[in-house]
């Protein structure tokens, strides 16, 4: 079963007493960032603090995420060999417009793991899309390596290359947020949504989150510990629909025993579309994959 | 004087009676008002080695003290014993007069800023002594601690000394800890800023204890006397703590209609507040009481109805100090009937849960909230091991690290309670339970709280910071803690 990514919390690489806390809040993802939170004097002090970070801390069942600097900068190459070295679960690429730009990252990728001796196709990869060319190649980006476990939509810059703004209710993402879930699924892999930098606002973060849980995504990313909660309620099925998987699961089992082709339930017939749908409520309660709920 | 060391919480039976001030007749014809301190001093029969004594309700707003202490240095006095309820930074002026030999012994509850890290250094010769708030009104009525002098700042008072802390310039609510000392001192000066009408009421302190009252411009800065509404946190890991912590309260067998609590005014013990709102909201339980330092969110509880009557030795905020006047149920206790462990029955005894903070907690659930990972004074014992003692239920809430400091350690630097006291520990990392409460082991183990043994905190704070530093100390004792019940729990040694 794959892992849940309900949550991305995204935690500067440049500040030490967060990225120790980074584990303790239950984000299904963590996401150490050396890009746009940490300033180019500390690239390098970052990269270090991430990279023993990543090779010493205990991290249990959650998933760890570094966002590297572009190729285009002086530090996106250092990024890429120190955290391969460092044994980071994933490499989350920044402004990704097409799927170059996903293997020239995982030649670098390659190469570094080829020199320390770690296995080949062992670091997985993400990548963000930022601007209109990325939404236009989303397919192409989401299926260019068998690393890639997931892409994300990056608001600020998008809405920016857009000529407009972000807005309540978000109809000015809505094209690229459908584009982005369509591409993952096609290519089989997550799809997360951007941040909501308003902290304070609880309501519109919840409408948010229900938002995009409605058009698909697998989780979104967050920039505060207090919004983890939100996100995993959200997505937590009801007790109705925990209910009703369950007796699918059943069904099944017995039908199976039975030697039984059909499978009804209730008078109901339970086809694929049904069954995939109970395994996916069955995992966000908690019941498969051993997360956090 | 021999003194016994700590053994366990109720070993030490009192003996004897309470101390008795000295009698004084006033007179129909005979005028309590004095012009200055100095004069009230004067008229006060002060005299070398002797005992004076300050509350701490005014906190870092405090000018009495000083303002007192000047004057005392500037008379030429020596040798003198100075028993505050607590000492604050604001309270530096006093390395000077220690130095000077004004002041050579020093009774308080806490110490903080430059005054504890001199004292910490061996700036004295006799150790101070910290006492615990119900430790402090025991030893008053004991007479372990004989007041001679009190100088007590009020917000109000009329000339014949009838005092609150509801009205005023500068109001501080509840004078919990001034209404012993007006009791038990052999001479009570009053020192206010708001001299109003005869008679005013209701007096927290009342006329017949009361030998002279000063009028003076300023008692105190009002912001830092009490700040106003205390704004809730917004740190997710004390938050976390908060929200662990009132989960361990609801899943307890005390959490029912009628339970009564306490918590102290760290952002999580405040946070823990709101949470077990809404839990009793839910479960329709309402409180009978809450107890000690009162806090707006227990104002606002009890104004919802949720706790039914609040008994307030001290007024943390402005809303408290406002809602001891406007709330009828909100009743305004002294320090004795708040904790003091030798009277007849203190208000703790009552007490179901209590929730803590900690400076360092160690393997064997000591606490300690008095030195610092540095060995220097930094906080005040305050009514921890008088509440931990008492309570059903003794939650300690702490963040495992602070900085690069860890809580969790293999032993505490000074022990302020007995790890016998203490049942739960939570930190952001996990939740950890006194084996010796095999009751709360068995029961939260069945639910989902992240339950660890507290030895796993430790490893894990020190795998992430690196183990304790030893502090050096000289062998020159600088501190002596006494527990409540007058025996001594630990002492506390020079800093190198």
């Amino acid at each position: 079963m794959e892992r849940l990514r309900r949550t991305m919390m995204y935690v500067p690489g440049n500040n030490p007493a967060m990225l120790a806390d980074a584990t303790i809040y239950g984000a299904d993802s963590i996401m150490f960032d050396l890009e746009d939170s940490v300033a180019l004097s500390e690239k390098d002090a970052a990269r270090w603090l991430v990279y023993e970070m990543v090779k010493n801390g205990d991290f249990d069942n959650t998933e760890v995420v570094v966002r590297i600097n572009g190729l285009d900068t002086p530090s996106g190459h250092k990024d890429i060999e120190a955290m391969v070295r460092a044994g980071v679960d994933v490499i989350r690429l920044p402004k990704t417009d097409s799927a170059e730009d996903i293997h020239a990252v995982e030649r670098l990728i390659e190469a570094a793991e080829t020199s320390i001796g770690r296995e080949i196709g062992s670091t997985k990869m993400m990548a963000a899309i930022e601007g209109p060319m990325g939404i236009i190649n989303a397919f192409a980006i989401a299926s260019a390596s068998q690393r890639l476990i997931g892409i994300a939509i990056g608001a600020e810059d998008y809405v920016t290359s857009m000529k407009t703004k972000r807005s309540p209710g978000g109809v000015e993402l809505m094209t690229a947020r459908s584009q982005l879930v369509i591409a993952a699924r096609a290519a089989g892999i997550a799809a997360l949504d951007t941040v909501y930098s308003d902290v304070e606002n609880d309501e519109g973060f919840l409408e948010e989150v229900q938002l995009i849980k409605q058009l698909g995504f697998d989780g979104k990313s967050v920039i505060n510990p207090r919004q983890i909660g939100v996100v995993h309620e959200a997505f937590h099925p009801s007790d109705v629909e925990i209910s009703e998987a369950k007796q699918i699961m059943l069904a099944i089992e017995e039908a199976n025993e039975k030697g039984s082709g059909v499978i009804s339930l209730n008078g109901k017939m339970i086809d694929k579309p049904i069954v995939e749908r109970a395994e996916r409520v069955l995992e966000l309660a908690g019941f498969g994959g051993g997360q956090h709920v | 004087m021999y003194r016994r060391t700590y053994e366990e919480e109720f070993t030490i039976i009192p003996e004897g009676n309470r101390k008795s001030p000295v009698i004084r007749a006033v007179k129909p014809s005979d005028e309590k008002l004095t012009a200055t301190i100095r004069e009230a001093i004067e008229k006060s029969g002060l005299k070398d080695g002797m005992t004076i004594s300050f509350h701490h309700h005014f906190r870092s707003g405090d000018f009495i003290l000083n303002d007192v202490m000047a004057v005392i240095a500037d008379m030429g006095f020596k040798g003198l014993k100075l028993a505050s309820s607590s000492l604050s930074a604001i309270h530096f002026p006093l390395i000077d007069l220690i130095k000077k030999g004004v002041v050579t012994e020093i009774h308080t509850s806490g110490l903080r800023g430059a005054l504890a890290t001199e004292i910490s250094g061996g700036l004295m010769d006799r150790p101070v002594v910290i006492r615990s708030h119900g430790g402090r009104a025991r030893a008053v009525e004991a007479g372990d601690i004989a007041i001679d002098v009190a100088f007590l700042g009020v917000p109000c008072t009329d000339s014949y000394g009838n005092a609150n802390g509801q009205s005023g310039k500068a109001i501080c609510g509840s004078l919990g800890y001034a209404k012993v000392d007006a009791e038990y001192a052999n001479h009570v000066v009053l020192i206010t800023d708001q001299l109003v009408s005869y008679p005013n009421m209701p007096a927290s302190i009342n006329q017949k204890f009361v030998d002279q009252v000063v009028v003076v411009d300023r008692i105190g800065d009002p912001s830092k006397i009490a700040s106003g509404a205390t704004r809730f946190t917004k740190n997710p890991k004390e938050l976390m703590i908060a929200k662990n912590a009132c989960d361990i309260i609801t899943k307890s067998p005390y959490f029912k209609d009628g339970f009564s609590f306490q918590t102290g005014s760290g952002g999580s013990s405040l946070a823990v507040t709101r949470f077990l709102k809404e839990a009793m909201i839910k479960a329709d339980i309402k409180a009978s009481f809450a107890l000690g330092g009162i806090t707006n969110p227990m104002v606002a509880l009890h104004e919802e109805g949720l706790i039914e009557q609040l008994f307030d030795v001290q007024s943390f905020d402005l809303d408290a100090a406002v809602s001891i006047k406007d709330n009828v149920k909100h009743h305004e206790i002294d320090a004795s009937l708040y904790a003091n462990p030798h009277n007849k029955g203190c208000m703790t005894n009552k007490l179901n849960v209590v929730i803590l903070s900690a400076l360092e907690i160690d393997t064997d659930f000591n606490v300690n909230v008095i030195t610092g990972s540095d060995g220097k004074f930094m906080g005040a014992s305050g009514g921890h091991c008088d509440t931990a003692a008492c309570a059903d239920l003794t939650i300690i809430v702490a963040p495992l690290i602070r900085g690069r400091i860890p809580s969790v350690v293999n032993k505490v630097d000074t022990i302020i309670t007995p790890g016998s006291s203490v049942d739960v520990l939570v930190t952001e990392r996990g939740i950890a339970i006194n084996p010796l409460r095999e009751d709360l082991m068995a029961l939260y183990k069945e639910t989902s709280l992240n339950i660890v043994p507290i030895e796993t905190l430790e490893e894990i704070a020190s795998g992430i910071v690196g183990p304790k530093k030893d502090i050096q100390h000289t062998d020159k004792v600088v501190g002596i803690v006494e527990y409540r019940d007058g025996s001594i729990i630990d002492v506390i040694k020079e800093v190198k």
